[in-house]
């Protein structure tokens, strides 16, 4: 049995455009060890984006099996889907993709309302996390009121206040100057490093890329070579 | 849980401000409108509302315009389950012009009120109605339109019985509920039977139609078939029925003027459903990247889809609720406009029900599409949409 955090078997993925099948991925086939820092790169349309989706649990493969912890979730009906979703991911989005109307403490507290706590101790776990970030003094801010870099804790505090296995990040620092990127770059390597998360990310910057263990590239849906780093 | 996602959902309701807030001035436009014209047509049955359920009223079978002899008066008396008779003529007098429209009666004094329990007037003053031949008895929303105090002569010019009459007030009544109409004008039959006889005797002791009240056990129908029955044959047959069904004749005549208010009243609501279905549209279409985001976390569709029927909802009974809280200060005023109109011009318990109901789906049709459409997004479609 595979102690992989996340195994990709022979993953395909391909979209009908008007009669015609058209291959994004191509036999996907590698693991995911618990603690690996992967970053995926590559040309605009390779399929890095819809990689990552995949394994996030957010689209569903054309052939292939994605097993996490011996569950195949590609055979996981919606409901099954959300509930493992919320469970072992946590999702940083290049745009933040934080509620506008709620607070950077209601955001966090957004995933937990899935949990089986109380309000209070949604409270105190979303607090933990905005501390862990760096933004204990910015919890009755709303998005709109805190910088690009900050918003981004944000996601990330929300990403990791359900302690989840696997943290997967869009271009976490696709929308950020450079030292807010470095800061966020920062803060995903304690979380790797520190917690021992599994981060999966996909990013164009190269100076993300150097942050990550292991890259992994890919050019018109296929796998091309592999980097590790130390 | 659902703190926190009824805070989301009341907060978005206040994301586009001036959009939220012309919906919400369309909602209460809609459903004051709508509480308005219910209430028009509560105000046009008033009288059937009103009307009494131990009174029938015996007309001429041909036409209300035909006329009976007084004699039946004693007939009808006789008949087993009749507690009480009275009668009243239409009397159809223009006080200074035609514009000054009320309607009057020529009442038996002695037993007409005894009849209209509904219309409250003190001991002394129907007394002195009674021993004033030239007496009247009017409503109080009469006597405060005109300014008319006991002891006032009114001039009233005959159209029927044709000359000009003068009449002095002896008692003003008041309704026992809103419902009661207190615009109505009551004067001696006797005293225009008097008149009649010296003009035209053969046009005398003629009643319009006779009042009765049956005893209690009895029943409506039973009682009006023997009425009935007494008078077949004879030159004056009579058709006897309930005073609801004698007023509802009357809303009958107008029936379509009803129908088409009650049309325009439910088109303003299908309008602001409209309205309000696109705002909601808008409002899903712009956030599906959050709904996306939503689901992504690990949300149901449902929660997703409860979030817009919430934002939906919040809007429609904001807005509902104060159409509906304005609605009687506004039919106070259009009711004192429409005073000779519309006597009883209230807003009915079951208007402000509907109005509820209204609302309700408005809120509820609204939020059905774009919340389907929210439920049904997929996670990376909605991840792409640009907001």
């Amino acid at each position: 049995m595979s102690t992989a955090s996340v195994s990709l078997q022979h993953v395909s993925k391909h979209y009908e455009r008007g009669g015609q099948l058209l291959p994004v991925l191509t036999d996907i086939h590698f693991d995911i060890m618990p603690g690996d820092y992967l970053a995926l790169m590559g040309p605009s349309g390779s399929g890095k984006s819809t990689l990552l989706n995949l394994i996030a649990g957010i689209d569903q493969p054309s052939g292939g099996a994605i097993l996490v912890g011996g569950t195949d979730i590609a055979r996981l009906n919606d409901r099954e889907l959300a509930d493992w979703r919320a469970a072992n991911v946590g999702f940083i989005f290049q745009f933040y993709n934080l509620m506008p109307v709620l607070t950077a403490l209601e955001n966090v507290e957004l995933p937990l309302l899935l949990a089986p706590l109380n309000r209070r101790e949604r409270r105190e776990r979303a607090l933990f996390a905005l501390d862990l970030v760096g933004l204990a003094d910015r919890v009755k801010h709303y998005p709109s009121e805190l910088s690009g870099g900050q918003q981004q804790r944000v996601a990330i505090a929300r990403a990791i206040v359900s302690d989840p296995a696997l943290i997967v990040a869009d271009e976490p620092t696709g929308d950020l100057d450079r030292k807010s990127g470095e800061e966020i770059l920062a803060l995903l390597d304690t979380l790797n490093r520190d917690s021992g998360k599994t981060i999966v990310m996909v990013t164009h910057d190269q100076k993300a890329a150097d942050a990550a263990r292991q890259v992994r590239h890919l050019e018109k849906g296929e796998l091309s070579h592999l980097e590790i780093r130390q | 849980m659902l703190t926190l996602l009824i805070r989301f959902a009341l907060r978005n309701t206040l994301r586009h401000r001036l959009r939220s807030l012309l919906t919400l001035a369309g909602i209460i436009v809609a459903i004051l409108a709508f509480g308005l014209l219910q209430t028009v047509i509560s105000a046009w049955y008033a009288g059937v509302d009103a009307a009494a359920a131990n009174r029938l009223i015996t007309r001429n079978a041909i036409s209300l315009t035909f006329s009976m002899p007084l004699a039946y008066a004693e007939r009808i008396r006789a008949q087993p389950g009749v507690e009480a008779v009275s009668w009243a003529n239409w009397f159809g007098g223009v006080y200074i012009d035609e514009s000054n429209f009320f309607p009057q009666f020529a009442v038996d004094a002695n037993s007409y009120f005894d009849l209209y329990p509904e219309f409250i007037i003190s001991p002394d003053e129907l007394a002195a109605f009674q021993r004033e031949r030239r007496g009247v008895i009017v409503g109080a929303k009469l006597a405060k339109r005109f300014g008319w105090q006991v002891g006032d002569t009114v001039p009233l010019r005959g159209t029927i019985y044709t000359g000009n009459w003068e009449f002095v007030i002896s008692g003003i009544y008041q309704g026992r509920d809103a419902s009661t109409d207190e615009n109505q004008f009551f004067l001696h039959w006797d005293y225009l039977n008097e008149a009649v006889k010296a003009r035209a005797p053969a046009w005398a002791n003629q009643i319009g139609v006779f009042v009765i009240r049956f005893a209690p056990g009895e029943s409506a129908a039973g009682v009006s078939q023997r009425v009935d029955l007494e008078f077949r044959n004879s030159l004056a047959e009579t058709l006897t029925e309930t005073e609801k069904a004698f007023q509802m004749s009357f809303v009958a005549m107008t029936g379509a003027i009803v129908k088409a208010i009650q049309i325009v009243s439910y088109v303003v609501i299908l309008i602001i459903m409209a309205v309000m279905a696109n705002t909601m549209a808008m409002a899903a279409r712009e956030r599906s990247s959050e709904y996306a985001t939503l689901k992504a976390l690990g949300f149901p569709p449902a929660t997703v889809g409860w979030l817009v029927l919430a934002e939906s909802l919040a809007l429609a009974l904001a807005g509902g609720g104060l159409g509906i809280l304005l609605t009687p200060p506004l039919a106070g005023v259009i009711g004192s406009k429409l005073d000779n109109f519309f006597p009883v011009f209230q807003v009915a318990t079951s208007t402000v029900e509907q109005q509820v109901l209204a609302a309700l789906v408005i809120g509820l049709s609204a939020a059905i599409l774009p919340a389907a459409r929210a439920m049904h997004i997929r996670i990376v479609d909605g991840l792409r949409a640009i907001t």
